[in-house]
């Protein structure tokens, strides 16, 4: 009969303990916010990778927050307020997918949309809304991608306060990252 | 016999809505019908006085005002002279002290309780429910504010619509304001991005009001009972209505995300709540919340934020109030043992506070065992992206 009972106590112990330990290991799952910033702008369709992985590399190496920002131009003919919705889709694909990225070098990742008349209206926005420690921007390869343009570069650099990673991607890597 | 009111609703003042609503009692009259105007503010518009021409007027009443005469709507006047239909503009109009009423329509009801059918007239930012979101689009807040339950309300909705470049060309012209006002107006009120927006307000409004009144309407009479039971149902399942729990903090984003695309796919609407426990927001909380409102703005879902320390109180009364279907809420936060033996867990308290309403747990994919990311993962083709 003890031994029975002391059977039962340790079971509900064991239960008790992995209960626990099972809720912890959830609680643990997310990675925290990183104290620093880097904003890491995109335009268009695609995404560089060699540009996003630059950007997590740097996150990761100084603990910092990755900050994607899809940047929308809004048409002339609609009002700066209005809703987004195709634009929309194609934002949140893309930041749904830098977010499974970021999972996988385990940065935190905090999104954003902004919005402008053109694509350095829209980098304002942004300068003016984010705190930030650092930005990478993946320049155009010359083949047709969506990377920033040698205009929009020069106007980041400019224009931003702090450090500006621009990365130029081979563009066989570059390629390897269209949309299919 | 209530009488019947039609509301003719605008974007802004020089749209038209006096004209129209003259006109149409212009043709009402010319069918032998007993027309009147009971009030009416041309602001000196030559084109509006014209249309008015022929039309009885029922004399104003003049009210003393802090040592100022002014001309207010008599009621009493029109309702002893009991027309068939009555023209009374600017249904927001505020009355001074010392009438009847505080607003003018709630003389307008009087009117109606007369029997007496009405035209009026009203711009959309003097809408209650709209005021704010009219206020931080435009900059200009109105303090003439009409209840919605008015223009719901009422028989019939009329929108006059005139792009906003027609509108400035009509200001520029004189025809909205005399010549000393068109330079301010211009300068303020009057911009394209504001006329734009206000006139895409509009236009949901009627669109809005339109679909509720297809959706709560009698219909033709049914025959059979199933027809009968189905007339009765449907205006409950038709309309979906998404609600998304949110907080000021990034893991937020990806329930907006998902919540977005679930309404796409349904084709409703979209609301993000955040009940904000009764204290000072942090410095990041702050910044989170702004992101939150930029993201609503861009993927056209209703933010709101409701104090409360009670969040399923707070979401049985929001949900009850949009009609919400849906209820989507991110993964709950760890909870310890003893919390989870003390307490049930928030999806199940918000499945007993919410009957009838589904309630969905948004998972982190990326967590997703064998998922396999995919930076160069792209949307698909076809959707017009920015460039």
């Amino acid at each position: 009969m003890i031994d029975l009972l002391v059977t039962l106590a340790l079971l509900a112990i064991g239960a008790t303990a992995a209960w626990i330990v099972r809720g912890r290991r959830a609680a643990r799952a997310l990675p925290a916010l990183g104290p620093g910033r880097v904003l890491f702008p995109f335009l268009g369709r695609e995404l560089s990778l060699p540009a996003l992985e630059a950007a997590l590399r740097l996150a990761r190496a100084e603990q910092a927050t990755l900050v994607p920002v899809y940047l929308a131009e809004v048409p002339l003919h609609l009002s700066l307020d209005c809703a987004l919705p195709r634009q929309s889709a194609v934002a949140l694909a893309l930041l749904d997918a830098v977010e499974q990225r970021a999972r996988r070098f385990g940065v935190p990742v905090d999104t954003r949309i902004e919005k402008g008349r053109d694509s350095r209206h829209a980098l304002r926005q942004m300068l003016r809304h984010e705190r930030y420690d650092r930005i990478v921007v993946a320049a155009e390869t010359g083949a047709g991608g969506d990377g920033f343009t040698p205009g929009e570069t020069a106007w980041l650099l400019a224009n931003a306060p702090g450090e500006i990673v621009v990365v130029r991607p081979d563009r066989n890597l570059h390629t390897a990252s269209r949309a299919a | 016999m209530s009488g019947r009111l039609k509301v003719f609703l605008g974007m802004a003042a020089g749209v038209g809505k006096t004209y129209r609503m003259l006109q149409e009692g212009q043709a009402e009259a010319e069918t032998g019908r007993d027309v009147v105007i009971g009030y009416l503010e041309s602001h000196g518009r030559a084109e509006t006085v014209a249309q008015a021409a022929g039309l009885e007027v029922v004399p104003r009443r003049r009210v003393d005002h802090r040592g100022a005469l002014l001309e207010e709507m008599d009621v009493a006047a029109i309702v002893a002279r009991a027309p068939e239909l009555c023209l009374i503009d600017e249904l927001a109009h505020s009355n001074p002290p010392g009438l009847e009423h505080a607003k003018r329509y709630e003389d307008v009801a009087d009117v109606l309780a007369a029997g007496i059918d009405v035209y009026s007239t009203v711009n959309v930012q003097h809408l209650e429910s709209l005021n704010d979101q009219v206020a931080e689009l435009t900059t200009t807040r109105v303090r003439e504010t009409v209840p919605d339950e008015v223009l719901g309300d009422a028989d019939e909705l009329v929108l006059i619509d005139l792009t906003p470049e027609a509108l400035i060309e009509r200001l520029r012209a004189g025809k909205v304001y005399p010549a000393e006002r068109i330079e301010s107006a211009l300068n303020n009120f009057f911009k394209v991005e504001h006329l734009s927006a206000l006139r895409e307000v509009a236009l949901r409004q009627v669109a809005e009001e339109v679909e509720a009144r297809r959706v709560v309407g009698p219909g033709p009479p049914q025959r059979r009972d199933e027809e009968r039971l189905f007339a009765t149902a449907a205006p409950a399942a038709i309309g979906e209505r998404l609600l998304a729990l949110v907080e000021p903090t990034p893991a937020s984003q990806r329930v907006v995300r998902r919540a977005w695309r679930s309404a796409q796919r349904l084709g409703t609407d979209l609301d993000l709540l955040w009940v904000q426990p009764p204290r000072e927001l942090d410095d990041g909380e702050a910044a989170q919340l702004e992101a939150l409102r930029r993201l609503a703005v861009v993927l056209g879902a209703h933010l709101l934020v409701e104090q409360g320390d009670d969040l399923v109180a707070t979401v049985r009364r929001v949900a009850r109030e949009r009609g919400t279907t849906y209820v989507l809420i991110g993964e709950p936060s760890h909870r310890t043992a003893l919390q989870r033996l003390l307490r049930p867990s928030l999806p199940s308290r918000l499945l007993a506070a919410l009957p009838g309403i589904d309630v969905r747990i948004v998972a982190d994919r990326t967590r997703r065992e064998g998922a396999e990311p995919d930076a160069g993962a792209s949307p698909p083709r076809g959707e017009g992206g920015a460039r």
